[in-house]
This record gives structure tokens, sequence and C-alpha cells, in this order.
């Protein structure tokens, strides 16, 4: 019995020497000093030295990656100076990680607000040369060509994803079509623009170009990613809840509608905003399909369209004399484009918070 | 007491269901007849040569060691068990006289007579108290009128000894209330369609003594107007509620399950014919 009384006999054969709880620790926040000492040293390197930053960087990290696991295995002991480095190297990572999101947003605002003006919103670039003009053509393109494609897609990849979890579960069909899914993510755009372009040149002849054939192109990008993305969120609705319907003598097709559907409906709608987010700034397929124009056309099934991509390109890329103010455009439209596909991402979080099933409220 | 009256109540009240058409009677609760069954998932042998009468109005207890195929057979009443892959039987059942795995008959059909409650309480989490007692015939496609509606939902809460603790807030979401509570909605939800029979797989083993008590007291009012088949690991359960019991057992490492014995729970509990029934109740193994 080892729950017996201290005072009992089994308790004197016990070793006499009690191990200590006990360990010596850094103070609480020592890596955050050590952070703020290596920055110090770094800046110091830098300013006071005239070392260059990135060296002046990289010693100060060595410092902290080294130094501060060393002091702790002095007196922590090595299963925290492992954890030390360790924080250290996946903290680093993280911070190097957020490096080129930092900096892209950084340029793109500043190079892109100062352009944003009512005119930038509100003209086409027709007959605009220099200055002023702006992008009004281009966001209903790509307001229009996004949506024709998720209008086409979105059907596509979620009664996919339906078959795939509801129906075809680990048969050979199914096995297939995830086989061919995944092939499908990885076309590159440029090959699913040449795709809907020869597509279009089959019935419209060389040199088509209309707004339809680009939202076919990101159609064919778009899909695969909706049914990933869908075919994830239905496997997560519990078996149980399809069990209870099939229970209570509800067919499998009316079970998918009315019990696996509702529950997975945030998922669902979150993967497909995202879905629309990834294709929205595709450039190659619509420079192929749907060129780019100066004015506005609001009709996907006859001719050129401008798009914020193909602007944003077709402005660095024949800027024109004098450059400055389409350079500034193209930077204005990426700003606005990015600045959509921000709203989305938001939009995804609203419905995500408001639709997900609520335990309690 | 107050079960036979709310259950005369509806008798009386046209309340339309996805399962009877109209006007007739609600018919007396049935029996079950298990004759010789085998189920096989694939080419796992999982129960083996079952022959079970099961009476009607009363409580069957399956009791049994894990992995035996007590769940698998009660599944098998409703043909729940085909929502695995490779599922199949052989042998026969008959509810009321009618075979279930005759060929043409549909397993929708089915189990819209011979409800299922299961381990784990899971009320439908997009909808309301209300929503999901009234899923088996809405999600059927049935349209009720307001009025039918909510005496259909008075009728099954009260059935299932929940409608004092949620009259004031059928509207909120069900999967708001306790694990008993839900517990006991899913049985409201699964006597609102009126079903003949009540299969219920392990109902209180994710529940608190409370909760199992309050469960267990609705059973022994539930079996007045339903035939009610419950599996279950806890013995003083079996011995507690049901009127019959039939022991499980595997024939051994890697064999099928199979039958050991039934009868009289009293009699099972007191005077078992086969020593490794005595075994298990007795607490010798499993």
């Amino acid at each position: 019995m080892t729950t017996t009384a201290p005072s009992t006999p089994e308790r004197d054969t016990a070793p006499a020497t009690v191990r200590s709880w006990h360990q010596p620790q850094l103070p609480r926040g020592a890596g955050w000093y050590a952070l703020l000492l290596a920055v110090v040293l770094a800046s110091g390197l830098h300013v006071g030295l005239g070392l260059a930053l990135i060296p002046s960087l990289l010693v100060g990290w060595t410092v902290l990656g080294l130094g501060l696991p060393a002091l702790s295995y002095a007196i922590e002991g090595r299963r925290k100076a492992f954890d030390r480095l360790v924080t250290v190297v996946v903290s680093s990572a993280f911070a190097l990680a957020m490096v080129p999101l930092v900096s892209i947003l950084w340029t793109v605002l500043k190079n892109g607000l100062p352009v944003l003006s009512s005119e930038f919103f509100t003209y086409s670039m027709r007959n605009v040369v220099g200055e002023g003009g702006g992008i009004y053509h281009a966001i209903w393109g790509t307001v229009l060509v996004t949506a024709a494609a998720a209008v086409m897609a979105v059907p596509l990849g979620l009664l996919t994803a339906i078959f795939l979890v509801e129906y075809g579960g680990e048969g050979r069909l199914a096995k297939i079509i995830r086989f061919l899914v995944d092939v499908m993510t990885g076309i590159p755009s440029i090959v699913a623009g040449l795709f809907a372009y020869a597509l279009f040149v089959i019935f419209f002849g060389p040199g088509v170009r209309m707004g339809f054939a680009g939202a076919v192109a990101l159609t064919v990008l778009m899909t695969p990613v909706v049914v990933r993305s869908c075919e994830e969120m239905l496997q997560l609705v519990p078996n149980e809840l399809r069990e209870a319907a099939y229970a209570l003598g509800v067919p499998r097709w009316r079970t998918v509608v009315k019990v696996v559907l509702p529950t997975a409906l945030a998922g669902l709608v979150t993967g497909i905003t995202l879905a629309v987010a990834r294709v929205i700034g595709e450039t190659a397929p619509l420079l192929i399909t749907v060129g780019i124009t100066d004015s506005t056309n609001v009709n996907l099934f006859d001719g050129r369209m401008a798009t914020l991509p193909v602007f944003t390109y077709s402005s660095i890329m024949s800027p024109g004399v004098p450059p400055e103010p389409s350079i500034a455009r193209a930077w204005g439209a990426a700003l606005v484009l990015m600045l959509i596909v921000m709203v989305l991402n938001l939009v995804a979080r609203l419905v995500t918070y408001f639709f997900s099933p609520k335990d309690k409220r | 007491m107050s079960m036979r009256s709310v259950l005369r109540d509806s008798a009386t009240a046209p309340v339309p269901t996805a399962s009877a058409a109209g006007t007739s009677p609600r018919p007396a609760a049935i029996g079950i007849d298990v004759e010789d069954l085998d189920i096989y998932y694939g080419d796992v042998h999982a129960v083996r040569g079952v022959t079970l009468a099961i009476p009607a109005q009363s409580v069957t207890a399956v009791i049994g060691p894990s992995g035996c195929g007590k769940s698998t057979f009660l599944r098998s009443l409703n043909r729940m068990h085909e929502v695995a892959r490779g599922a199949r039987v052989e042998g026969t059942v008959r509810v009321d006289g009618r075979d279930l795995y005759a060929p043409g008959v549909d397993p929708v059909l089915v189990r819209r007579e011979i409800g299922m409650v299961f381990q784990r309480p899971n009320p439908f989490p997009t909808m309301s108290i209300r929503d999901n007692v009234l899923a088996g015939v809405r999600l059927n496609g049935g349209r009720l009128k307001k009025d039918e509606a909510e005496a259909i939902v008075e009728r099954s809460l009260r059935g299932a000894n929940l409608w004092d603790e949620v009259k004031d807030r059928l509207n909120r979401p069900g999967a708001g209330l306790s694990g008993g509570q839900q517990q006991r909605l899913c049985i409201a939800r699964a006597i609102a369609v009126e079903p003949q029979v009540l299969l219920m797989d392990e109902p209180c083993s994710a529940l608190d003594p409370i909760s199992t008590s309050a469960i267990e007291d609705l059973i022994g009012q539930l079996k007045d107007s339903y035939t009610i088949v419950i599996v279950t690991h806890n013995m003083q359960q079996a011995a507690r509620v049901s009127d019959e019991t039939a022991f499980f057992n595997l024939a051994g490492v890697g064999e099928p399950g199979q039958l050991v014995e039934s009868g009289p729970t009293t009699k099972i509990f007191s005077n078992p014919d086969n020593p490794s029934t005595e075994a298990y109740i007795t607490g010798r193994f499993g």
C-alpha cells in the first residue's frame, strides 16, 4: 500500500534525502529584456558605429539567439534553455514572415493613398492623356468578371463537395474526383487563361476578347478551391446530426439540404468568399482573354473590358508620356484591389460570426 | 399518469404526422420478432444467429461487454446500420408481422415508425427547441398549421418530461440546454413523429446521475405507449428499467457477437441459465 500513514514501518524504508522541487529561474520577462538588449545593441552598431543595417540586425539576432539560451543553460538547466532557443527561432521566423507583408502594405498605402480621389473612382480612362482619369471602368470589369466566375464556380464546386462528402465517401469515383480536383488546384493561372482563350476561339475566331471568357478562365481556377474548402466544411458537420435525421426517417437529400448545409453555412460562405478573394487578383488569364480598354464596358459578352489587375499591369508596362500619372494610377488601382480583398475577408468573418450555430443566446 | 392523458389527448386531436396518413387511430404498440439474424460489415461478421422475441409495450434491455454487437443489433432493428458502407444482414426481423428486410422495403419509411435515441445527445444546432421537436415532421416535408405545431411541441415535450423546463424558451437554440435536457429533447424529437418502437443506444452514458434518473423515469412512463429496446452498459440501469433482458457476448476472441440468453429481467439477474451471464452480471468479467 502506498497510501499508508507516515507512522507505518514502510515509511521508514523511504530514501532519507528528499529531492528538491526548486530550480533557479531567470526573472519574469527575461526574454523581453533580452530582446530589448539585442535591439539596443543592433541600433548601437548601426547608428553609433556605422555598420550597415542588415549586418547589425544579424549581430543583434545572433547575440539574442545564443546569449539567452546560454544564460538560461547556466541558471535554469537544459530543458528551459532549449525552450528559450526554440522560442527565439520560432519568433524570428514569424517576424521574418511579417517583413514582406508589412512592406507590401506600407508600399501600396504610401504610393496608392495620394491617388485616391472622387475623380479616381468615378472616371474611366477614356480620352485621358497624362494626369486625371480613374478606374471606374476597371472596378466594373473586375466586379462583373469575378461575379460571373463565382456564379459558375460556386454551384459547381459546392455540388461537387456535397457529392464527395455525402455520397461518394471512399468510393472509386470519389477518389478519382478528389485526385482531379487536386490536379486542378495546381493548374498555373496562365494555362487556365490559354484554355479559356482556345475555347472561345473555337466559337468566335482568333483574337476574341470578352469578359465572359475571362470569367470562364477564373472559374477553372476557382472551382477546385471552392470544392476543397466546402469539402472540409461539410466534413466538420458531426455524423451524429446526419444519423439523427436518418433516424427520424428523413431521406438523405433532405438531410443534406435541411441539416448538413445549414449547420455548415458559415464555413461554406467563408470558404466561397476566400475563393473569390483568391481569384479577384488574377492577372495573366484576364490579360489573354479580356484584354484592356480605356472605356467603360459592362457587357460581359461584347469585347474588351478593363479589370483592376490588368489595368495595374498595363499602366506600369505602357505608361505613356509623361509616365508619372500612369504609374501613380497603377498604385491606386493596386490599393483598391487590396481593399476589395480585405473587405471580402472581413465579410467572411462577419458571416462566420452571425451565421454559425450558437450554443447560448 | 400524465403521460397517459397526454397521449389520449393526442389520439382525439386530429394531428397529422409523417407516419399516419391522416385519420386512422394510432395502432397498438407492436412487438419485434428477430429470427436467426446475422449482421456483416463487409467481410466482418459482427453478430451471429440472434433469435429474440421482443414483447410489445415493454422495455427490453440489451446488455453485454463492449464490442459484442449490442449497438449493431439495435441499429439493425431500424436499418440504421446501413448508414455504414458494406453493411448487410441475413435472417428476418418482423415488426408487427411485417418483414423489415423484405425486398422493396424503404428504410426511410421504416425509420419513421421506429425511432432512435443515441448515446450522445444530438439536437440540431441550427434549430430552436421548438424546431428540433418538429424536425421529424418538418424535414419530411410536412406542413403544419401553427396550432397543430404547437400541439405537437407541447405533447412531445410533456411526453419527454421537458415541457416545464423549456416552455418559456422554445425559441432558444436546442444546443443551449444541459446534457440531460438535450437528451430529453432528442427523446421528444423522436416521439414527435409518433413512432411505434423506440430504440435507445446507451441513452444515459453521457449523462450525470440526476439526468440519468430523469431519463429512467421517462422510460418507465413511455413503455405504456411504446415498445422500447435499450442498450446499456449499466447493469443497475438494466435491472431498474427493463422488463426483459438480453445478454450478448462475443463467441470468442475475433469471433462475432451472439445472443447468450434472454428472458425476464428478474430471472436473468437472479437465476441465469448460462454461467457466463452470471459471471458478467456479478462483475466477474466485462
